[in-house]
């Protein structure tokens, strides 16, 4: 579903990607490892087009789209949380879903707005009720964001993301900042949003154990270069990659 | 040749102006990231001191130690001690702010002290025209010949010190990264209060050498000398101190060449010629790169959040019932009192104030909700009210022409937003009021637009045979308007554009990535506000029956952006009780003598300058306390233990300590590790 080839991105002299080719299936689930600065936040940003890559190209659902804007993209069905929050301040959880869920069905009409039609539809209501639960904010729905826990805020753009619901999934770092009941969380809800929804998963995570409980599929990063791709197992036995990652750290 | 040289040198000196107050806004807005539009009155600040001095008979180096060495200098480290430090990591709407504030009150305070009567500039060192040597053929007068040789002076001993005492380096530091200075020694807010003391220096002296050019000393000189440097700032992309300098030599320098060349006596020839530095102003805003995006990642940015974003409070349900019921009643009242108590003029007064809430709205809506800051509303105003008179002319019928006049400001807005699209935050700011020079100087002086000074007249509507042309009439057909525009602004704050708005203000990453487009959504908020703000000018073109190009100077955009600030940006009732407030003041202070003519202004600007600790405004700040107060007293009258105080704590600034510093850095990034 999601295919990237011989992506590369410099910035000045520090090669932040280099040839680098991904293969997510419709489904599927992907865990992006690698040492810090190995380039996985990079290559999500290329992949939204947060980052506008060198070289190389990105096709979703079979149709090139490195040239799209990053908003396109994202209503194409792919949905994203950042390492570093990217929340909207001064709104609530609820608040954020309900915009999200407005602009991923297709946004609205300025007239609308005008004679009174713009407000969240009760179908957007529930939808977003729906997601709170799901990810355990219902206490929380109408505290601005800013009054939240790092954990909380996590989980408040993992359902941002989870609206529509995506195609596609990417999280970066998910559980950095998580107590152990978020984290459980967060391993039951990507359990059950593939399972329920079949949301394909691409998660940059340190956590190896979290990795495995979510993922089939392991792709190591090491300097911008892929140096393992395969079943997480596999992968995890490569003496490259333990050498290159888990060497250093365990 | 010499014809050239001719016109030629006699841009130097200006340029050099220009180039020392470029290259103060470029420090200060490198070592704190405010752009302190306010140098333009400290120039004007010192150069009156200087002129007042010489006269009363001081050595020429006495008045000048006074006037640039202290007087601008001691303002600029007040404004840095007092305000700016504490605007450091704040968005670029509360660093603007104060800097307006101030643009304003200083001159105003001063005009307080020393009266109104006319100051006569004073030369510094050579006498200001008397010819000294030719150059050539050209004459070179004292004027240009000292002003040109004190500011390489100083722009070369600044150079030298920049360079071996490290100061340079320690600035440049501070900017890349306050937090990463402080640690590795450097003291951050030290260094800061050094750049604006030097930079405002820069400015009281440029105030100084530049006003001997002008017959009198009079503030709007000073403005003109701000703009221009805001442009070599521009060309220098904010950053380059060298490009600063040659841009303003050359701004300087063509602006001679382009009074000299063009035939005299046409619009375009008078009005180039001071226009010209706002069109090279949007050339060089949209053409640099830099402008683009705000400076290089700080790695330690986290270390410092943001300000809270502004949200309006959840109140009990009692109070929001009991508030709500009290603002219809003050509102009925107005209204009331309006149509059948008070006298004549007020009458008039409450219609304009009227017509100031349905302009003010246009703001509410672009900088509050879409937190896009315009310095050029009065200028969609005009467009709006001169097209309006034009169609009237024509034999339009009045509604119809207020109706296409908002239409045709909404067609200048999308343009003006198009280039604004690629800029964020303060340059934004700087390329409408660019715009809204452009019309001052050039646009609104054509007989088929504004017809200059001279202006038009606009008759009052007539609707079949019913007419607005009696004052109580047109006061009900101006507040239906407003009812409809406010009710308008406020479906569209819940509807979806307000609500993609809002998100956008929060984040520009987020907002993408759940698929809104930026780009479109700009458009929609420029373009809409700016069809408020022409239907609000057409109405007051309509409300005077006769208008002129200083109806819609450019200074009322500047004006109107403080007002709205400071009683409230973020809500509807803020843009009503703006254009109340400022239409009844106004009418208050219209009998104070000339010297005081300015303190309406005046009490607006102070109100701005706690806009750093109230971004909701001083009115909506006290709105919230009176609410604040009536929720503990309801809740000790039904016994309730308080409970969760809810989402209210974030909009006063009292509970906005205990959510603020350090304690959530994860907002911001820099998390784990
Ligand atoms: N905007 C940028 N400008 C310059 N260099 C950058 C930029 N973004 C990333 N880099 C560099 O690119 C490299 C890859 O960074 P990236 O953030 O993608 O790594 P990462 O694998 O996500 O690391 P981490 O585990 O620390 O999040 C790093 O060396 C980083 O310093
Ligand atoms: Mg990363």
């Amino acid at each position: 579903m999601l295919e990237t080839a011989g992506l590369t991105k410099r910035f000045g002299r520090v090669v932040a990607l280099s040839d680098v080719s991904l293969r997510i299936d419709a489904g599927g689930s992907v865990g992006v490892v690698g040492p810090n600065g190995a380039g996985k936040t990079t290559l999500f940003d290329c992949i939204l087009g947060v980052v506008e890559p060198d070289a190389g190209w990105i096709a979703f659902d079979g149709r090139r789209i490195d040239r799209l804007p990053t908003f396109r993209r994202g209503l194409l069905g792919i949905g994203r949380t950042f390492q570093r929050l990217e929340l909207f301040g001064g709104m609530t959880p609820r608040e954020h879903l309900l915009v999200t869920e407005r602009v991923r069905g297709g946004g609205g009409r300025l007239w609308k707005d005008v004679v009174g039609l713009g407000r969240p539809a009760p179908r957007e209501r529930r939808e977003a009720d729906d997601l709170l639960e799901l990810v355990g904010l219902g206490d929380v729905a109408d505290v601005p964001v800013e009054a939240l826990n790092l954990g909380r805020c996590r989980l408040v753009e993992l359902a941002r993301a989870l609206v529509g619901p995506p195609k596609l999934l990417m999280l970066d770092e998910p559980s950095s900042g998580l107590d152990d009941g978020e984290r459980t969380i967060l391993v039951s809800v990507l359990g059950r949003v593939r399972r329920e929804r079949g949301v394909a998963v691409a998660l940059v995570e340190h956590d190896l154990d979290l990795v495995t409980a979510v993922v089939d599929r392991l792709v190591v990063l090491d300097v911008g270069r892929v140096i393992a791709d395969g079943p997480v197992d596999a992968v995890l036995a490569d003496g490259a990659v333990r050498r290159a990652y888990l060497g250093s750290g365990r | 040749m010499a014809l050239f040289l001719s016109f030629l040198l006699p841009g130097i000196p200006y340029g050099c102006a220009y180039a020392l107050m470029g290259a103060g806004l470029v420090l200060t807005y490198r070592a704190s990231g405010v752009f302190n539009l306010a140098f333009g009155a400290q120039a004007y600040v010192s150069a009156i001191i200087f002129s007042i001095a010489v006269h009363d008979a001081w050595p020429a180096w006495a008045a000048f130690v006074v006037a640039v060495l202290v007087a601008s200098p001691a303002i600029g480290l007040a404004m840095e001690r007092l305000l700016f430090r504490y605007t450091r990591t704040a968005g670029p709407l509360v660093k603007l702010v104060p800097a307006l504030g101030l643009l304003i009150a200083i001159p105003s305070v001063t005009q307080m002290i020393i009266g109104t009567s006319t100051r006569l500039p004073s030369s510094l060192v050579l006498q200001t025209w008397k010819i000294y040597f030719r150059l050539g053929s050209t004459p070179v007068s004292g004027g240009e010949l000292s002003t040109t040789v004190i500011t390489v002076v100083v722009v070369g001993l600044f150079a030298l010190v920049l360079r071996s005492s490290g100061l340079g380096l320690r600035m440049r530091a501070v900017v890349e990264s306050p937090r990463m200075a402080e640690l590795s020694g450097v003291r951050a807010d030290r260094t800061s209060a050094t750049a604006w003391v030097l930079s405002s220096l820069f400015a009281g002296l440029a105030g100084v050498l530049l006003a001997p050019l002008f017959a009198t000393v009079s503030a709007p000189n000073f403005t003109a000398l701000l703009v221009a440097a805001i442009a070599a700032a521009a060309i220098g992309g904010f950053e380059s101190l060298p490009l600063v300098l040659a841009g303003a030599i050359g701004l300087g320098i063509a602006q001679q060449l382009l009074a000299g060349y063009l035939p005299s006596g046409t619009i375009l020839s008078s009005g180039l010629r001071p226009a010209f530095p706002f069109v090279v102003l949007a050339i060089a805003l949209v053409a640099r790169r830099t402008l683009r995006q705000p400076a290089a990642r700080d790695p330690l940015a986290s270390c410092d959040p943001p300000a809270l974003a502004f949200r309006a409070p959840a109140r009990m349900t009692q109070v929001a019932v009991g508030s709500r019921a009290f603002s219809v009643l003050v509102a009925g009242m107005l209204v009331a009192t309006t149509v059948v108590l008070v006298p004549g003029s007020w009458e008039f007064v409450f219609t304009l104030g009227t017509v100031l809430s349905i302009v003010f709205l246009s703001i509410t809506l672009l900088t509050g909700m879409g937190g896009q800051i315009s310095l050029g509303q009065a200028a969609f105003a005009g467009a709006g009210a001169f097209t309006a008179g034009q169609l009237a002319m024509h034999a339009v019928p009045v509604l119809a022409a207020v109706l296409l006049g908002g239409l045709l400001a909404a067609a200048l807005g999308a343009v003006v937003a198009l280039p604004a699209l690629r800029l964020g935050g303060i340059a934004v700011g700087l390329l409408t009021l660019s715009f809204a020079l452009l019309a001052t100087n050039v646009l609104f002086l054509y007989p088929w637009s504004g017809n200059g000074a001279t202006g038009l007249t606009v008759p009052r509507p007539q609707v079949g045979t019913v007419s607005f042309a009696g004052n109580g009439a047109f006061f009900w057909l101006v507040l239906a308007f407003l009812v409809l525009l406010a009710g308008a602004v406020k479906l569209v704050q819940g509807g979806t554009i307000g609500r993609e708005l809002a998100a956008l203000r929060g984040s520009e990453r987020g907002s993408a990535a759940i698929g809104i487009d930026m780009r479109r959504l700009r458009v929609v908020a420029f373009t809409l506000s700016a069809a408020i703000a022409g239907i609000g000018g057409a109405l007051y073109a309509s409300l005077q029956q006769s208008i002129s190009v200083n109806d819609f100077n450019y200074q009322f955009s500047l004006v109107y952006v403080v007002v709205v600030a400071a009683v409230g940006v973020y809500s509807v009732a803020g843009a009503l009780e703006a254009g109340v407030l400022y239409a009844v003041l106004m009418q208050l202070t219209s009998t104070l003598s000339s010297r005081f003519s300015s303190l309406l202004a005046l009490v607006f600007a102070l109100a701005a300058l706690t806009y750093v600790r109230h971004p909701e405004g001083v009115v909506a700040y006290g709105k919230a306390w009176v609410l604040d107060r009536a929720e503990q007293l309801t809740r000790h009258l039904q016994r309730a233990e308080p409970t969760y105080a809810g989402p209210s704590g974030a909009a006063t600034g009292q509970r906005h300590g205990h959510l603020r510093p350090h304690l959530r850095p994860h907002l911001h990034g820099g998390d784990r590790r």
